[in-house]
């Protein structure tokens, strides 16, 4: 049987940890807009089911929200701030919702199971942007100076030119007419 | 044997696979004896370009010994010769191929009719770069079988290392065919995109060429700095902006000539258009990322040259052709037609004029390979460019 070596296994966990949570961050990317989207379109029914008639626009607002951030987590080539920014939606999210929740709310139901599921989200999220963080942590150490990598027998500017024997071919060539440049 | 396969985004494993076989009259398997990761693998690391099957093999920068030849290849092959591989597997005889077109080759791709719907006229057969162009095995690999050998090969003599020759197979002459499609004066501004490999050839071909000025746009410290080691005066998009550094070092008139050495995954600066291609991108309403051709077309000088080395896969969106059409600009693109210029940069390579393996930075064996595609990916540890020693 064989067996793997523990830096191979190591460095396979690590890529399923990185894989898993760039995973994770697309679909709340996704789920981001979906969600604003419909808090954008909706706002009327969701504001009445949630007992929050009265509040239609700071809905559609944060749908806009929503939209934003799950274009900038699908778009961005480091995703974490955008979810750290999802966690702060997050909390103004529970917060709204948290008005709801008072005893004269005939749908405090509704707004209770919004609480819950909008506080799973922030868990996600939170789990997500640390992953991503930890891997952001890893980054670009030192600076290697390639100053002596020309390729070239002599300092640039003497080899200026050495390649002027080659004849470009016809179909590359600028036509004459709009070889406006000739120097007189 | 072992070879890189591609099992997915960002996901390369080397495997053991079966050995290549003769399967045509005119082919040939050689032992790989040093092949190179490409820019262009990227994209199909970060499966931006489609048609890839799970477990093809990877790679397009190759060469080797030639172990077995098939007996229609015989008159040009032998067994224990050295050869470089181009990227580009053409057949030597179509009309294209007579015309010095190789990369357009009309028979070398096998999947002709999915090219033919996809280009609207299929294109040649490309080594380990998606069932569009062929589906054929690339060369990061123990071994490797040439389709159409007799005519895909440029010949390497002995005692020149590796090194100094591999890169006849794609970037060198890649670099060459974008500088050489602007038509270099000696009094033009070339502006080039991107200090990739192929951005570094492109900048050692424009200065060899003549070009007055040479000038390369990068973010990368270590990739502008080997820009400057060869001629460029360099820009870093991120610090300054490219538009008016590019005003002053032209006195207000823009290049003549302006290079895109970056192609289909431009990086997302601060500017509004390529925030906009990366959304775009991300919820699939667009294939490529098209700043660096926007930029191009802004800041060159009327009646000026655009070329296209860079790789592109489908589909860019907001292109402002009035531009192009209002300065009467020239675009020259396409895949490299590598074996029309191989016999010139050889030469050049033997005589000294250039020494190709500047832009090495790692050298590994393949089963470090998959580590390296990532190392590559994110420009880690001062990475421009790996050789892999099967």
């Amino acid at each position: 049987m064989a067996h793997r070596r523990p830096d191979r296994q190591h460095a396979a966990s690590r890529r399923r940890r990185r894989d898993s949570a760039d995973r994770l961050a697309r679909g709340l990317g996704w789920f981001s807009i979906a969600l604003g989207a419909t808090e954008l379109l909706a706002s009327r029914g969701l504001t009445r089911a949630l007992g929050m008639e009265g509040n239609e626009r700071l809905v559609a607002s944060y749908g806009l929200r929503e939209i934003a951030t799950g274009a900038g987590i699908l778009a961005s080539e480091n995703p974490a701030p955008w979810i750290w920014g999802r966690v702060g939606g997050d909390v103004l999210d529970l917060g709204t919702l948290a008005t709801a929740l008072d005893g004269r709310n005939p749908r405090q139901e509704n707004a209770g199971l919004a609480f819950a599921a909008v506080l799973g989200v922030t868990v996600l999220d939170v789990i997500c942007a640390r992953a991503l963080g930890g891997r952001r942590r890893q980054g670009r150490v030192g600076f290697r100076d390639y100053a002596d990598r020309s390729g070239l027998p002599r300092p640039s500017e003497a080899m200026r030119g050495a390649a002027r024997d080659f004849q470009v071919p016809r179909d590359m060539r600028v036509p004459e007419p709009l070889r406006p440049y000739k120097v007189a | 044997m072992r070879a890189l396969c591609w099992h997915g985004k960002h996901d390369i494993r080397c495997d053991t696979v079966p050995d290549p076989k003769i399967e045509h009259p005119r082919d040939a398997i050689i032992k790989v004896t040093s092949c190179a990761i490409c820019g262009s693998d990227l994209h199909l690391y970060d499966n931006v370009i489609p048609a890839m099957e799970n477990g093809d093999i990877m790679g397009h920068e190759t060469m080797g010994e030639v172990v077995e030849v098939g007996p229609e290849a015989r008159g040009k092959l032998k067994v224990g010769d050295r050869i470089v591989v181009p990227f580009t597997i053409f057949c030597g005889e179509c009309e294209q191929c007579r015309r010095g077109n190789f990369s357009v080759c009309e028979r070398s791709n096998r999947n002709k009719a999915m090219a033919d719907k996809v280009f609207g006229h299929t294109t040649a057969g490309l080594f380990g770069y998606t069932h569009l162009t062929g589906g054929y095995a690339g060369g990061q690999a123990e071994y490797l079988r040439v389709p159409f050998a007799d005519a895909t090969h440029i010949k390497v003599p002995a005692g020149i290392p590796d090194e100094k020759l591999l890169f006849l197979s794609d970037i060198f002459p890649t670099g060459w065919q974008g500088a050489v499609q602007c038509d270099i004066q000696p009094e033009d501004t070339v502006c080039i995109w991107g200090c990739g490999p192929v951005g570094q050839m492109t900048i050692r071909s424009a200065l060899l060429l003549g070009a007055k000025q040479v000038i390369a746009i990068d973010r990368v410290p270590e990739r502008l700095s080997m820009a400057r080691a060869g001629g460029a005066t360099t820009i870093n998009f991120e610090e300054e902006s490219v538009l008016e550094r590019l005003q002053d070092l032209t006195g207000g008139k823009g290049p003549e000539k302006c290079i895109d050495a970056v192609g289909m995954e431009a990086h997302a600066t601060a500017t509004l258009d390529s925030i906009y291609d990366r959304v775009k991108q991300a919820v699939m309403l667009e294939s490529d990322r098209a700043h660096v051709l926007r930029e191009m077309m802004y800041v060159c000088r009327p009646a000026g040259v655009l070329s296209v080395p860079g790789v592109y896969g489908g589909l860019i969106d907001k292109v402002p052709f009035g531009m192009v059409m209002n300065k009467g600009l020239t675009i020259r693109t396409g895949q490299t037609h590598v074996n029309r210029w191989t016999d010139d940069l050889l030469r050049r390579i033997e005589e000294g004029q250039i020494d190709p393996s500047f832009v090495i930075t790692h050298t590994v064996g393949l089963d470090a390979g998959p580590g390296m595609y990532k190392t590559f990916r994110d420009k880690q540890d001062g990475c421009i460019k790996v050789v892999l020693k099967p």
